[in-house]
């Protein structure tokens, strides 16, 4: 480790991100693209490494978003850069739609005003089913369907690659990535000094994107924090890819006070997931899964699309959504100190991020930073995982298939270790190539990838340097 | 004009004898298809246990046996294809593949699946607490070792107490590393009794009645939480899990087909010829009742060879003309019943004599076959989980419009 003030780069930037999340990449791609130089400090080993590594991979409408607010709007915006961008940089999307479902007359007499809601929020393509008619366009919901509501441009996408597409246009137009960089504390004198585990940043503005961290950061850069995280934890249950067939569409429930509830969605990899439960905890770190409860959602699961029951399960996760005490999203500006908070990013940070990113550089454009002029946009696609799209292991050449269940080629994962933002840990090998995640969760190709990944990885998957 | 007369899709113990069974009953173009770079399937990394005493007369260890497969194969003139990979098989004889050149389809007058099994992974398991990295199953441990000479961690918990697990306390110790403790949650070890003195001896606790309640560790293992037989709950230091058994076939491959797969074994349910509900379409080995010995599954795939080979000379051009279908059903706890089919009205010698059975757990009671509401075989006895139960299969069955495999537990 270096030096606690040892710089971690020689130059100064024009605007320091902090978390390297679905939020901070979108940002750090926004502000290139606006002619910034930008360094992205993350604490952990990679990108991706806190909330936004377990989510349920839904590009939202915001059908359901609280009226006249500003995560409405940014939803909006962030789905609508989504889908202009995903054809030219190679981002997954599948227009599944969803349907809004009620298994009793009480939850029935709440779609009307769902779908009001809905019309309210400029979510036009909506419908009112009755059970049988919404069975109609999925046959595998249970005969306990009461009603539902259709909302026809409900999307899925990649969630991992998204964010790794941002970050690596970013990269392309001249920004940094600093990993293993906790923000130990920021300084304010004439722009900022952050000191951080990795080295000394310095940088005219900055933008806190800490996720998990947010109100920490805040704090950790002088301010007083306006807003309290206050982590929520969802798990969730994959189901093998035989699954598929029965679910594609999203499902989700009739939403109470509480909690939005457990939906059932196919994902853009071709599995089901279930999920998330919605538990409070103060661990900002901790994302344990529990038996119990993931008996819970596979029950629920089958109550919902009876085939599902007896499909094997292929993994199971839990993810921490950085919710505070408030329902909306926490974003504050401090001009005379050029720092931007985007807090409290609660549960539709994917959907948001680049409405997000948008809204953040409209903020620092009051900072009156004079940003260079904005370089070309350079050219940028990234390897295709999903399904319905080619896939690697169908063209020659791939070197071999480690991963058989997902497919995955020697040439893709030796391509994830030569692009421009290299995994930091298996998690985030993982998330690049999907090796290991499929139905045998690592069987047959743990072992080969402990060999092909050495030296490469922060925790290596083999213990000790020599072979025994 | 088809690829191929046989294509067999598997290159382990079953897969390999079944084509060479092929070939030396005068099949002509047998192609077996195997995803990996060398034939053997789950003996490849075995390097503790004796294969092929039976089959070859002689005792190989690992890869060794894999080489002796490769041989076999070569001599008997099987078109081996390695680094190829099925990734959807449809009816009627045709299987698409991933091949180092790309994608392409194959097809064959029979094809013949034998795609073995795996161990359970922790996250079918349901397990509770933190995902680090050290967790794996015996497979995986034995791969890193065998392979490649890595070990995935040194001071391991070891969960489960079947035949494997036994072989994953040896891996583990002839390759430096120290399980922790052992445990299964049941109340009897699954292997026999004495065979459980090993751990012991070798200074490796063993705990029955003992679940492993939660996994600890922010990148790799760290500790594990168990409850002990007695309700306490125990705290132990280690650097990784090794789940052990609970095989389950590799069937991926028929779960979306027509043939689907049974719910107690996901295993495709078979007659006693190895023929699946499409005529077309053959299983041996693991895949249909995890998990049995190399050597039992070579048996197995060479006899499943031989009545695919006669299913072709019985009829070269026009589909099978084939008898009824007449499911087998058992009660529980029996967990699978193979072959799970009989065909009525077939005469020819069929490939399994007998029906394997396995259990869901201990049980003392009476086993029975019934054919249309007649017993005709019964045993009584304690019943032991992933034990090998074999039942005759009587000639009467095949004129059956009922066959029931029935236990009544006694207390």
């Amino acid at each position: 480790m270096l030096p606690e003030h040892a710089p971690a780069f020689d130059e100064s930037f024009d605007i320091a991100v902090i978390g390297a999340g679905v939020v901070g990449c979108a940002v750090v791609r926004r502000l290139a693209l606006a002619g910034a130089k930008v360094v992205l400090i993350e604490k952990g080993g990679d990108l991706l490494s806190g909330a936004s590594k377990a989510n349920s991979a839904i590009l939202h409408t915001g059908f359901d978003a609280p009226p006249g607010s500003l995560e409405l709007d940014l939803i909006k915006a962030g789905r609508e850069e989504y889908l202009s961008l995903a054809g030219s940089l190679g981002l997954a999307v599948v227009n599944t739609g969803a349907l809004v479902c009620a298994w009793s007359d009480k939850e029935a007499e709440k779609l009307e005003a769902i779908a009001a809601q809905g019309r309210d929020n400029g979510v036009s393509n909506l419908a009112l089913l009755s059970g049988t008619d919404a069975r109609i366009t999925m046959p595998g919901l249970s005969e306990r369907l009461v009603a539902a509501i259709e909302v026809a441009d409900e999307h899925i996408i990649d969630p991992w690659t998204a964010p790794l597409a941002y970050l690596t246009q970013g990269i392309a137009l001249g920004a940094r990535f600093l990993r293993n960089a906790e923000l130990l504390e920021g300084r304010f004198e004439d722009g900022w000094h952050l000191s951080t585990t990795a080295g000394t940043v310095k940088a005219r503005a900055v933008v806190n994107a800490a996720g998990l961290y947010g109100d920490i950061v805040d704090g950790r850069l002088g301010f007083t924090p306006e807003f309290e995280i206050r982590p929520r934890k969802g798990q969730f249950v994959v189901l093998d890819k035989a699954a598929y067939a029965h679910v594609p569409r999203i499902v989700l429930p009739v939403p109470t006070e509480i909690t939005k509830g457990v939906v059932v969605c196919p994902t853009a990899f071709g599995n089901v997931l279930i999920g998330p439960t919605a538990e409070e905890q103060t661990d900002r770190v901790r994302a344990t899964v529990e038996s119990d409860a993931l008996e819970n959602l596979l029950a629920r699961g089958a109550q919902i699309v009876p085939a599902l029951e007896g499909i094997p399960v292929t993994a199971v996760y839990a993810g921490l959504r950085p919710a505070s005490e408030s329902k909306a999203y926490r974003i504050f500006c401090r001009p005379e100190k050029r720092a931007v908070t985007l807090g409290g990013i609660r549960s539709t940070g994917l959907s948001a991020a680049l409405g997000l990113a948008q809204h953040a550089l409209g903020l620092i454009e009051r900072f009156a930073l004079s940003l260079s002029a904005p370089a070309a946009v350079p050219e940028l696609c990234l390897p295709n995982l999903i399904e319905t799209q080619p896939r690697d292991w169908q063209q020659p050449e791939h070197g071999e298939i480690v991963c058989h269940c997902e497919m995955v080629t020697k040439r893709e994962i030796e391509a994830a270790f030569e692009s421009p933002v290299p995994p930091g840990d298996f998690g985030g090998l993982r998330r690049r190539t999907r090796a290991g995640m499929g139905r045998c969760q690592g069987f047959y190709c743990n072992a080969r990838l402990a060999q092909m990944t050495r030296g490469r990885l922060r925790e290596p998957l083999a213990v000790g340097d020599e072979p025994t | 004009m088809s690829d191929a007369d046989v294509i067999v899709i598997g290159g382990g113990p079953a897969g390999v004898a079944a084509a060479v069974e092929l070939r030396r009953c005068g099949v002509a173009r047998v192609v077996l298809l195997e995803r990996e770079a060398q034939l053997g399937g789950a003996t490849r990394h075995c390097s503790h246990s004796p294969f092929g005493m039976l089959d070859f007369r002689r005792i190989y260890f690992g890869a060794a046996y894999g080489r002796r497969l490769e041989a076999e194969s070569a001599r008997a003139g099987v078109e081996v294809r390695t680094g190829h990979s099925v990734v959807r098989i449809e009816a009627g004889g045709r299987v698409e593949l991933a091949t180092p050149r790309g994608v392409e389809t194959l097809t064959a007058r029979r094809l013949l699946i034998a795609t073995g099994a795996r161990e359970t992974p922790r996250a079918a398991r349901l397990i509770s607490g933190d995902r680090p990295v050290g967790v794996v199953t015996t497979g995986t441990l034995q791969a890193y070792a065998a392979f490649h000479g890595l070990m995935p961690f040194r001071r391991p918990l070891i969960v489960g107490s079947e035949l494997v697990s036994l072989s994953a306390v040896l891996t583990c110790l002839t390759h430096g590393a120290r399980p922790v403790a052992m445990i299964e949650p049941g109340p009897h070890p699954l292997a026999p009794a004495p065979l459980m003195w090993f751990p012991r001896l070798m200074g490796v606790p063993f705990h029955c009645g003992t679940e492993l309640l939660d996994i600890h560790g922010d990148r790799r293992v760290e500790d594990v939480t168990l409850r002990m037989s007695d309700g306490s709950t125990l705290k132990i230091a280690c650097d990784g899990v090794l789940f052990t058994g609970r095989f389950i076939p590799e069937s991926a491959l028929l779960r979306p087909s027509s043939i689907g797969v049974e719910p107690g074994s996901s295993a495709p349910a078979i007659d006693p010829y190895g023929r699946t509900a499409d005529p077309h379409l053959f299983a041996a080995g693991n895949l249909l009742r995890a998990v049995e010995t190399a050597g039992w599954s070579f048996r197995e795939g060479r006899r499943v060879g031989c009545a695919v080979a006669e299913d072709l000379t019985e009829d070269l051009a026009r589909e099978p003309a084939l008898g009824e279908l007449v499911p087998v059903t058992f009660d529980p706890p029996i967990k699978l019943v193979v072959p799970g089919l009989i065909r009525r009205g077939n005469a020819a010698a069929p490939a399994f004599r007998d029906f394997q059975l396995r259990f869901t757990r201990r049980a003392r009671g009476r086993l029975s076959l019934v054919l249309d509401g007649r017993v005709v075989w019964t045993r009584e006895k304690t019943w032991m989980p992933e034990r090998r139960i074999l039942v005759p299969i009587p000639p009467a069955a095949v004129m059956a419009n009922a066959v029931h495999v029935g236990f009544e537990e006694q207390a």
